[in-house]
């Protein structure tokens, strides 16, 4: 590649052959996976070739390559400056104001075009161009008239108070003023990202604080789940007695795995991880006699309020008849929503709570040098087996809060794919950062649920297109995206638990995860 | 620099005996024995691939010996036998230190939070092993202020406090060394050994280092045990040093009779071979 700052001449040339080779490799590449299709016919499967299909796919590489080495690579201004800049506090240039004004000609000249010819993808461009630009300079007006703003805590604040009164205040405005919002979809939806919220934060006290990868979480969530199924279907135990006994025996299973892995680390830990997860959803599925198979457990019964269930029979007192409500469906589940973002509080402040004592830094201690643990005297056996038993009960509580919820639960819930979900979702966020695992479970979860209702992308893909079943691949491209920008994750730095003076956040590079 | 001579021998805190380390067909430590007196800066000097590192490693208990037996004796009268412990034992119950070759700090920790993990035992009982300290009973508050207190009174002596609360990673090298000193000392030890602490100092910084070494020992009434290279060091803080060579200890005395001593110089200190054959080997 030619360095920035060469004659036209040149920089075309190298542009073009750079590009060439990238339209060769996709070329190599798609033609097999895009440009063949195997159609089941009269015959048997034949091919059938899509020539169209290639041709975009190999277009799209090529011209990319060569816009990127024209305009971003090879040249003194990138032309994605002025963009970068928009989140710093760097000051722009005339170039910058050029380039961003540009881009907003640009986006409301596409809007009127698709508004006009009715071209709905490139409206859905177009809005895209001109919501990154706008809110972009609105970030950087409101960080120029308050630069001293401490914007990460009132972030915090502002996402904690959200998740405290987002059920409340919407039930309340929807009842008052009849709109007819979707609540019973929004609190599933966001009963949901909790759940994956409160199992990311027990993950991360094992991955990120105490550096040990673990590919088999969701065995410790399975296994919340049916202690509490079991108890509640067979001995009739309600969830509030259930709730701690699951966590407890999440907790076991969490020591009783630790024990034969106490000597890995890295790779043959996550192997061993991942094999114990498999071990308890096989169990689960075939021990018929206990666990039902695969035909999983039903009629768990839902929490009670402080014993007033939500129901809307009249057995005794319920819910809505102590409260002098009638009786609503979504009482029930916004208790849900509570109970879980409870769960994730308790989780969240546990973990913080731990980080500021002994047992929590030997954790992050034996992430970053395990021989020197012991040489200072800590028993690196017992702080595995803590760290492993502390994320397994909080997985375990999640499991039981999950069973509760569903009524009714399955082996198939318990697949590889949970921990891996859970598993990205920290690495994702920052592992350690609660803040960071909070958003990427957000992001990751919620976000690609929202995909199901983009209207304007079946307009460009076709009526027939779900993104909710691209969900696997855009999960890998987000991974590979944020691995490639930000390799450590959202939030990569790592807040120090005890400070003389003042506290500076220690720069993620420095540390350790777990894998030397 | 010795007005004392050879009191390791009345009152040792470590007795190394019949030391024997072998892996597989090598023969690393072969037959070693020596003493490491209760207040005296110790010395092991040898070529490379001597076996000095070994020698440490056997002693705060990374490796088990294949033979021998390495008794500590605390000044209450309790007798340890490190061969039979754990290393994280060796550490909190028979309070042997270590710092490493090659410098294991927790490099994303900060310089605070380093000496804090190095009180974990006494913190995580005023925890009461966490449930209390989580539920905030018991006196777990005072605890960490004490730790606190002795952190900074450690890193005061280092030279570090106006570094407290920066990554251990992000301090030059010879800070990160007088940090890994300060870390091990705060596990109040009996007998630290160091391994090569001045490995990689310039002349100023290893000055500093031994002007810190000595006032340990002054202060904290302690045992140093240190495996050095640079002879010019060894010379002038040791009380008494030990010399290996292929496994084998071939001296072990004050300094100015190792100095003297024929097959040190021939193995180690670096004198003509006819000059060794003409002095004449001790017996």
């Amino acid at each position: 590649m030619a360095e920035p700052g060469k004659p036209l001449g040149l920089r075309l040339k190298s542009a073009l052959t750079d590009s060439l080779l990238a339209g060769v490799v996709a070329f190599a590449l798609f033609s097999l996976v895009l440009g063949l299709r195997t159609v089941d016919g009269v015959t048997g499967l034949t091919l059938q070739p899509r020539p169209d299909l290639l041709a975009i796919a190999v277009g799209i590489v090529f011209v990319g390559r060569f816009l990127l080495n024209l305009f971003v690579w090879q040249t003194e201004y990138p032309l994605t400056t002025p963009f970068a800049k928009l989140f710093t506090r760097d000051a722009f240039d005339k170039r910058d104001i050029t380039v961003l004004s540009t881009t907003a000609a640009l986006g409301v000249a596409g809007l009127v075009i698709s508004a006009i010819f009715n071209v709905p993808a490139l409206g859905l461009i177009a809005w895209a161009a001109l919501l990154f630009v706008g809110l972009g300079l609105l970030r950087r007006l409101i960080v120029h008239v308050f630069p001293d703003l401490p914007y990460a805590q009132i972030f915090i604040v502002g996402g904690i108070l959200f998740a405290i009164f987002f059920p409340l205040t919407s039930y309340a405005l929807d009842r008052a003023f009849n709109l007819g919002l979707p609540l019973r979809y929004w609190f599933d939806l966001s009963i949901l990202v909790l759940t994956y919220v409160m199992l990311g934060w027990g993950l991360n006290i094992v991955v990120g604080l105490a550096g040990l990868l673990d590919l088999g979480y969701v065995a410790f969530y399975a296994v919340g789940a049916y202690t509490f199924a079991l108890l509640a279907t067979h001995f009739g135990l309600g969830f509030w007695i259930c709730l701690p006994i699951a966590g407890l025996a999440a907790a076991l299973w969490g020591v009783i795995l630790g024990f034969p892995v106490l000597r890995l680390r890295g790779d043959y830990l996550a192997i061993v991880t991942l094999a114990f997860g498999e071990i308890i959803r096989i169990v689960l599925l075939n021990w018929t006699e206990v666990t039902n198979g695969p035909n999983g457990i039903s009629g768990i019964p839902k929490p009670t309020f402080f014993g007033l269930p939500f129901s809307p029979f009249a057995e005794g007192t319920t819910f809505a008849s102590f409260f002098g409500l009638k009786y609503d469906a979504l009482h029930g589940i916004m208790f849900l929503y509570y109970l879980i973002l409870v769960l994730a509080f308790l989780t969240n402040f546990v973990t913080l709570r731990m980080r500021r004592l002994p047992i929590g830094r030997a954790w992050e201690a034996m992430r970053e040098d395990e021989i020197a643990c012991r040489s200072l005297g800590i028993n690196t056996t017992v702080t595995k087996l803590t760290a492993f038993a502390t994320g397994a009960l909080f997985g375990g509580l999640a499991g039981c809060f999950f069973a509760t919820r569903q009524g009714f639960i399955s082996p198939e819930s318990f697949s590889f794919i949970e921990s891996a979900i859970i598993l990205s979702i920290v690495v994702l966020g920052g592992m350690g950062s609660q803040l960071g695992v909070a958003i990427a479970a957000v992001v990751m979860v919620g976000g690609f649920e929202a995909l199901r209702h983009t209207d304007g992308l079946q307009s460009i893909f076709g009526a027939g297109f779900d993104p909710a079943l691209y969900r696997m691949l855009l999960f890998g491209i987000a991974m590979v995206g944020i691995m490639i920008w930000r390799p450590r994750g959202l939030i990569a730095s790592r807040s120090p638990t005890i400070s003389l003076n003042d506290a500076n956040a220690v720069s993620g590079d420095l540390v350790r995860q777990g894998r030397r | 620099m010795n007005t004392k001579d050879k009191d390791w021998d009345t009152d040792p805190v470590l007795s190394v005996e019949h030391l024997t380390m072998r892996f597989g067909g090598l023969v690393a430590i072969d037959d070693v024995s020596f003493k490491v007196g209760r207040h005296d800066i110790t010395a092991l000097i040898g070529p490379n691939g001597a076996g000095k590192t070994t020698v440490f490693n056997c002693i705060t208990g990374f490796y088990k010996p294949t033979e021998g037996m390495i008794s500590l004796s605390a000044p209450d009268g309790d007798r340890f036998y490190l061969e039979r412990m754990t290393d994280h034992d060796i550490n909190a119950d028979a309070r042997v230190a270590r710092t490493f070759q090659n410098i294991r700090l927790f490099p994303g920790m900060t310089v605070l939070e380093n000496l804090m993990v190095a009180q974990h035992n006494e913190l995580r009982r005023a925890s009461n092993f966490t449930i209390g300290a989580l539920l905030g009973l018991g006196n777990f508050a005072r605890a960490e202020g004490q730790a606190v207190d002795l952190s900074r009174y450690w890193l005061d002596r280092v030279g570090l406090l106006s570094r407290a609360d920066e990554a251990a990673g992000d301090l030059p090298y010879g800070d990160q060394r007088r940090l890994e000193i300060a870390r091990a000392m705060c596990t109040k030890p009996l007998l630290l050994c160091l391994d090569e602490p001045a490995a990689g100092l310039n002349a100023r910084e290893s000055e500093g280092l031994n002007e810190l070494l000595y006032k340990i020992r002054e202060t904290e009434k302690i045992a140093i045990f240190l495996i050095e290279h640079d002879m010019s060091v060894v010379m002038r803080i040791s009380d008494h040093i030990i010399v290996l060579d292929y496994g084998k200890k071939i001296a072990d005395d004050t300094p100015r009779q190792v100095r003297n001593d024929p097959q040190v110089i021939a193995a180690y200190l670096g004198v003509p071979e006819e000059d060794v054959a003409g002095s004449g080997a001790r017996p």
